[in-house]
């Protein structure tokens, strides 16, 4: 069958084989974390007594002179960066997203956005997909607490390599930045040409010929997701179009309404509480711009359990199926 | 650095010119903080005006020293000490609080880039001041400036303070200093009743830091307590103030009603009148008022 990815991006060709590549997510931060670190003496990086889990070893090992061993202290962990960023240091401090943003929101919000010091906030293990550890550690907040701070970027990327660009992207810019990402093994999307920028969503995947009846709009670990579902719904014959939108803000306003005006409906898809998070921020930009019929894919106002992350995802109501199905749904609701 | 009588004497002018200001200052406003600006009058002018490098010329000056104001509420004093040592004009305090202004009702960096941070919400100046010196040790600089930093006793109760004292110990920073100014006044009342710190030098010095004790009103023995402090060599050093809260305004002193009170009460604007009142003819030790 003709692979409807959108061939100007250069995505991954073996997207759909059963032994496509896999990666965590936070693996591309650390290797991005590293390279950020050879160009750049002026990044440095502070870590809450995670330094494996959420991948900053590389740096770590590489250049311990810039590392700072914060233990388990979040708090203190970005209130520290925020001091060494007010010296002309570019900080990138991780952590898990339940805990940074989750316990230290209100330290951000005063001394590193209110500053607007470029430290980077890197929330790990984010999302239902953190698994067996249970509610505790599955941050399905932390889109909503961060996008609502002024001068605060929200970036979210889908595969370890976007994580990796996005990283080396988001330690070029003096602003505050959230970089939120996934523990498990995600399959590899994009390759090293696809094009990434802060502030532009790309369409993924479109129908061969015709016009999209159906959007969806994915961040994160269920990129993958939303991409199988699209693929299953062109065999039915439903045409859909696919935006990947790794920079939650600031929003590619133009791209997503290009998108529904051609599709006149929508369906989003995030690893995330439904109230607050990335479908929310869109149906803000829709809603005053051009207003279609939206579905949300997420968490609907409850916590996490234990369970696989295949099992929760499913359980949640965030698998490929209910994908499907909010398409079809979508579908029904237009006018 | 070496003090002088007769610089002690022109420092205590100068520090009673800015308790004037804070007064003045909080009056027009309508509201805002009066003990611990008072209290902390003697220390700011001593820093501002002979420990402190700085240049009010030049504020971004790479090279100068960092002062954090952690407990930002206590911003009158900052903003009169500042407008006193020329970094802007003394009539602009005034504005303090209004639409508009500079002079914001907590200090924030993006209207007044002069000041080192932002700051309001208490227990978060220690830890920026300990990331800066983290990263002059990274550069090698940390010989050639001092990181400070002023906190509240009041907020030795947040827990990111601790947070903050830990690491510090932790890295032997010896370029950092802080100082607590130790009121033993809250908004509820006596810290000792609210939240006993004490024995607060003990907690500090069981966190791997130098302590010093002095009194908050004695320039040549603070002078002295920040010689020691940055002769230092093994830790970062921390400076207990004993200080008189209100001290200035005899009304004032000891009673911690005052840490914020409501300026618009009628009875409020005369308290504060007879304070200005008070500190003009220095206490009633000279006849006239110079306005």
């Amino acid at each position: 069958m003709i692979c409807m990815l959108n061939p100007n991006l250069k995505l991954n060709p073996k997207i759909f084989n059963l032994d496509v590549e896999q990666v965590p997510i936070r693996k591309g931060f650390g290797q991005g974390l590293l390279l950020a670190g050879e160009a750049n003496k002026n990044v440095v990086a502070l870590c809450a007594d995670l330094t494996e889990s959420t991948q900053m070893i590389f740096f770590k090992e590489k250049f311990p002179e810039r590392f700072v061993e914060i233990g388990v202290a979040e708090q203190n962990l970005v209130t520290v960066a925020s001091g060494m960023a007010a010296m002309g240091k570019i900080p990138f401090c991780s952590s898990y997203a339940m805990f940074s943003p989750g316990r230290n929101w209100e330290q951000i919000r005063t001394t590193i956005a209110y500053n607007d010091r470029p430290v980077k906030i890197v929330g790990s293990h984010a999302g239902i997909s953190v698994g067996p550890d249970g509610g505790t550690h599955q941050a399905l907040e932390d889109i909503a607490l961060m996008r609502v701070i002024p001068n605060m970027d929200v970036l979210s990327p889908c595969d370890a390599i976007e994580a990796k660009k996005i990283t080396l992207a988001l330690a070029k810019t003096s602003k505050p930045a959230y970089l939120r990402l996934a523990r498990e093994k995600t399959p590899i999307i994009t390759t090293e040409e696809t094009p990434v920028q802060i502030g532009k969503a790309e369409i993924y995947w479109m129908p061969d010929v015709g016009l999209a009846q159906v959007g969806i709009i994915a961040t994160g670990s269920l990129m993958y997701r939303a991409l199988v579902a699209a693929k299953e719904l062109e065999a039915e014959g439903i045409k859909t179009k696919v935006m990947n939108l790794s920079s939650i803000k600031p929003i590619d306003v133009d791209a997503i309404v290009m998108l529904v005006k051609e599709t006149r409906g929508l369906v989003t898809v995030e690893e995330h509480q439904v109230m607050g998070g990335m479908g929310g921020t869109v149906a803000e930009v829709l809603a005053q711009n051009y207003p279609v019929p939206i579905e949300f894919i997420g968490v609907q106002d409850e916590f996490g359990q234990s369970g696989t992350p295949d099992e929760l995802v499913e359980h949640y109501g965030m698998g490929k199926n209910s994908i499907k199905e909010a398409v079809r749904k979508v579908l029904s609701r237009k006018i | 650095m070496f003090l002088s009588e007769e610089k002690i004497k022109d420092l205590e002018i100068k520090a009673n010119d800015i308790r004037q200001s804070i007064i003045e200052m909080l009056l027009e406003a309508g509201s805002g903080h009066t003990a611990g600006p008072l209290g902390m009058a003697d220390i700011f002018t001593l820093f501002y005006f002979h420990i402190l490098k700085h240049d009010a010329k030049n504020p971004s000056w790479e090279d100068r020293d960092r002062l954090v104001l952690s407990n930002g509420h206590i911003c009158p004093v900052l903003y009169a000490t500042m407008a006193h040592a020329g970094y802007f004009l003394i009539e602009e305090l005034k504005t303090l609080r209004k639409f508009g202004t500079r002079l914001q009702g907590h200090p924030h960096r993006e209207y007044l880039p002069y000041i080192e941070t932002s700051s309001g919400p208490l227990g978060l100046g220690l830890s920026q001041a300990v990331g800066m010196a983290l990263a002059d040790r990274m550069d090698g600089k940390d010989k050639n400036r001092f990181i400070y930093c002023f906190m509240s006793d009041g907020e030795q109760d947040e827990g990111n303070s601790w947070e903050g004292i830990m690491l510090a110990g932790k890295n032997k920073l010896r370029n950092l200093i802080a100082l607590v100014d130790r009121n033993n006044i809250q908004i509820d009342g006596f810290t000792e009743n609210i939240m006993p710190l004490e024995p607060l030098a003990d907690k500090w010095r069981a966190f791997n830091w130098h302590v010093i004790e002095v009194g908050g009103h004695d320039f040549r023995a603070l002078n002295e307590a920040v010689e020691e402090a940055q002769a230092v060599y093994e830790k970062p050093t921390v400076i207990i103030s004993h200080n008189i809260p209100g001290r200035g305004v005899h009304e004032f002193e000891r009673d911690y009603k005052w840490h914020g009170y409501d300026l618009n009460a009628k009875e409020a604007k005369e308290d504060y009148e007879n304070a200005l009142k008070e500190l003009r003819t220095l206490g009633g030790k000279i006849k006239s008022e110079h306005q």
